[in-house]
């Protein structure tokens, strides 16, 4: 039963399999650079989001048009992946459709129509995608921090997927020619298929019997090696939201948008400030080193933001919501994903040449997010509102503001101002606290 | 005229308890526009008679600017004197003009120990509606008017229903702007923007915003929050001065019902 082929393809197979298990091992590596979040508690919502809007991709549907879309590929990738299955189990015991029977042979047909249907449908939806990108030009597309690589993912990831539609669909094709020659000995008689027996006539009135048989075997192999290259593609691509959507959207925050988040470390210092039996001189004998303020570098993520920085997939919804950035401010919140990203990736790297206590002098902080995009956002929570995967750009803003001032008393200098009135006064404006009730007198 | 108010410490004095605190502020203390958004408030109160107080002197920033400014530390102080203050009064209820304070004192204190039952002053009018402590009726009539969704009410806290069906209650026509509701566009104050100049850009972000409520043709703007009011009102009269004003929607009640 096994033969050349079988150990061919098991081989391809598995190599594949092997560098994408050690690829997205370092990812996941990278995500745990992040610090440790809490207990997640609410777990029954958790999966209540993962299945509205991972799943049922909830947030994607303010945008209708684009959503069908969208969803077409989505249910078509997941779909024609059952028929991997089945190449692959072919691939192994070098078999041509195994899980096909003449008992079953309507199921078997039904199951493979379904499958085309959803190929057209692919096809279709990465068409108009191709256009809004190159040629409608969605501005949010083309936004500054898409030059270069981001705008030929965007495209490449298209086109594997027309590659991919098309070997499928002519795969099938091929196979329906066959068995109606003389080698249809080989091939079963599987019924029609209703979208490439579109293709057949024009094979068949073409081509010869053995090129076709060469197509059908080139195609087979062309689909699935074009899948193995795909998985591994991932790694390298904002595609990865495919898989980490899903944490992603488990993990997200469970409370109103306004909140933000209390640090305990600072809890800590200010209720030790405020004890007037608090002996300053009494503490901190072996605490280790004091805990760093605020975000200066991807170590000082939590993991949720680095996950969420490996989920996005560049669709810029965020930004085109963002006030800031609607209005001619450097702040992107995208930008700001795709920068954690970049630089987990080199601080990654660097672990991998270089050991784990490297240090390459450089921070997410100034070498890719400057202070100036941090003080443009207004904390409307417009970009978490729009993001469909529910991704946070808004936490990282505040958390790097919080080692800006926290740490480096790096705020713009009205804000300064802002603190000593709030210290001095209680208000952010320069009036006397004895003031306070003052509105009730005049009119 | 003097407003009639009751501070906590009076009430105290005459071991009298209040069944709500009115939390003014710093805004509703200090700034001239949203002092008159307090006193609408407060007639409100007064008119429905409502046994409330407010802190007076005692109050101090709810530490939202300094939060959202990076400054946990000063932030954290603000909150722990602030919630010594409140725990000491026994404080259990809280309505508050100011979407920031509101999210503030509602999300934020929990965990620090000031745990509030709070309000915005339009879910809190609206449900002294339905509980007929107050009549509002359609008076308003002939008047268009668009709403401006504060980010901390609406997005932040998701509060979009009160202040539309308080509107809807004094009979004003709602014009919605393109972006409302969850996808309503900032007025360009939140996190501490209000306190600073803005960044380099092209535009500032209360003219794009005023700009689209101009096209809604409404004749006034309604809002909730003190600083939206604030940085409407400055680019109503950058753009269009005189033809368009803009209102609190406490105000608006204060006009309907002519108090």
């Amino acid at each position: 039963m096994f033969s050349i082929n079988s150990i061919l393809f098991i081989t391809i197979f598995s190599l594949s399999c092997i560098l994408f298990y050690r690829n997205i091992k370092k990812i996941i590596r990278n995500i745990n650079l992040g610090k440790k979040i809490g207990d997640v508690k609410n777990k029954p919502k958790r999966w209540k989001q993962v299945f509205l809007i991972a799943f049922g991709q909830k947030k994607m549907f303010k945008k209708p048009l684009v959503a069908f879309l969208h969803l077409f590929v989505y249910v078509g990738f997941v779909i024609i992946n059952i028929e991997v299955i089945e190449i692959i189990l072919d691939g192994i015991f070098n078999t041509h459709r195994i899980l096909f029977s003449d008992k079953w042979a309507f199921l078997y047909r039904t199951m493979i129509n379904i499958f085309e249907i959803f190929a057209l449908l692919v096809l279709f939806s990465v068409v108009v995608f191709l256009v809004r990108r190159n040629i409608i030009k969605v501005s949010r597309f083309l936004s500054s921090e898409m030059k270069g690589w981001p705008t030929l993912d965007g495209n490449l990831i298209l086109i594997f997927e027309i590659f991919l539609m098309s070997a499928f669909l002519m795969m099938n094709a091929c196979d329906l020619v066959l068995q109606e020659s003389n080698l249809s000995y080989k091939y079963p008689k599987t019924g029609n298929f209703i979208v490439s027996s579109l293709l057949t006539p024009f094979l068949s009135h073409n081509l010869s019997t053995n090129t076709i048989f060469v197509l059908e075997r080139f195609f087979w192999w062309f689909h699935i090696i074009g899948i193995l290259g795909f998985l591994n593609y991932l790694v390298i691509s904002k595609h990865l939201h495919i898989i980490f959507a899903f944490p992603n959207t488990y993990y997200s925050n469970l409370n109103p948008k306004g909140q933000f988040s209390n640090m305990s470390s600072v809890t800590n210092e200010v209720k030790m400030m405020l004890d007037p039996n608090n002996d300053p001189f009494a503490q901190n004998q072996d605490q280790g080193p004091p805990e760093r303020f605020g975000v200066k570098d991807v170590n000082d993520l939590s993991k949720v933001q680095i996950l969420g920085a490996y989920s996005c997939t560049e669709c810029g919804r965020c930004t085109s919501e963002c006030p800031a950035n609607q209005t001619g401010k450097k702040l992107s919140p995208r930008k700001i994903m795709m920068d954690i990203r970049d630089r987990a990736e080199e601080v990654g790297k660097n672990i991998d040449k270089k050991g784990k206590d490297f240090d390459d002098n450089k921070s997410l902080l100034n070498d890719y997010i400057s202070p100036e995009e941090l003080w443009a956002c207004t904390s409307c929570n417009a970009c978490v509102e729009a993001c469909p995967l529910n991704i946070d750009p808004l936490s990282v803003i505040i958390d790097m503001r919080r080692y800006l001032v926290m740490e480096q008393s790096a705020a713009p200098a009205e804000l300064n101002n802002v603190f000593t009135n709030i210290e001095n006064n209680g208000a952010p404006w320069q009036f006397s606290a004895s003031d306070r009730l003052n509105w009730k007198y005049d009119e | 005229m003097n407003i009639e108010v009751n501070t906590m410490a009076e009430m105290k004095s005459r071991n009298e308890t209040p069944d709500i605190l009115f939390w003014v502020g710093s805004a509703g203390s200090f700034d001239d526009r949203a002092k008159k958004i307090t006193r609408s408030f407060v007639k409100i109160l007064n008119h429905a008679k409502i046994n409330f107080a407010v802190l007076g002197v005692e109050e101090s920033a709810s530490g939202d600017v300094a939060k959202r400014a990076g400054n946990e530390f000063l932030f954290q102080m603000q909150a722990l004197m602030n919630i010594e203050v409140l725990n000491g009064y026994e404080v259990k209820k809280i309505v508050t003009t100011c979407p920031h304070d509101y999210n503030t004192l509602k999300n934020e204190y929990k965990s620090l120990g000031g745990i509030y039952d709070v309000y915005h002053h339009t879910e809190y009018i609206y449900k002294l509606y339905n509980e007929k402590k107050i009549e509002l009726t359609p008076n308003l009539n002939n008047i268009s008017i668009t709403y401006h969704d504060p980010c901390y009410l609406g997005r932040g806290n998701g509060i979009f229903d009160a202040p539309r069906e308080l509107l809807k209650l004094i009979g004003v026509k709602l014009a919605e702007m393109k972006r409302s509701r969850k996808t309503s566009f900032c007025c360009g104050a939140g996190g501490a923007q209000m306190f600073k100049e803005p960044e380099k850009g092209n535009q500032d972000i209360n003219i794009n915003r005023t700009t689209e409520a101009i096209k809604t043709k409404a004749s006034k703007i309604a809002t909730s929050c003190s600083f939206c009011n604030t940085m409407l009102s400055d680019g109503v009269k950058n753009l269009a001065e005189g033809t368009m004003d803009v209102m609190d929607i406490c105000e608006l009640i204060v006009l309907s019902k002519n108090l």
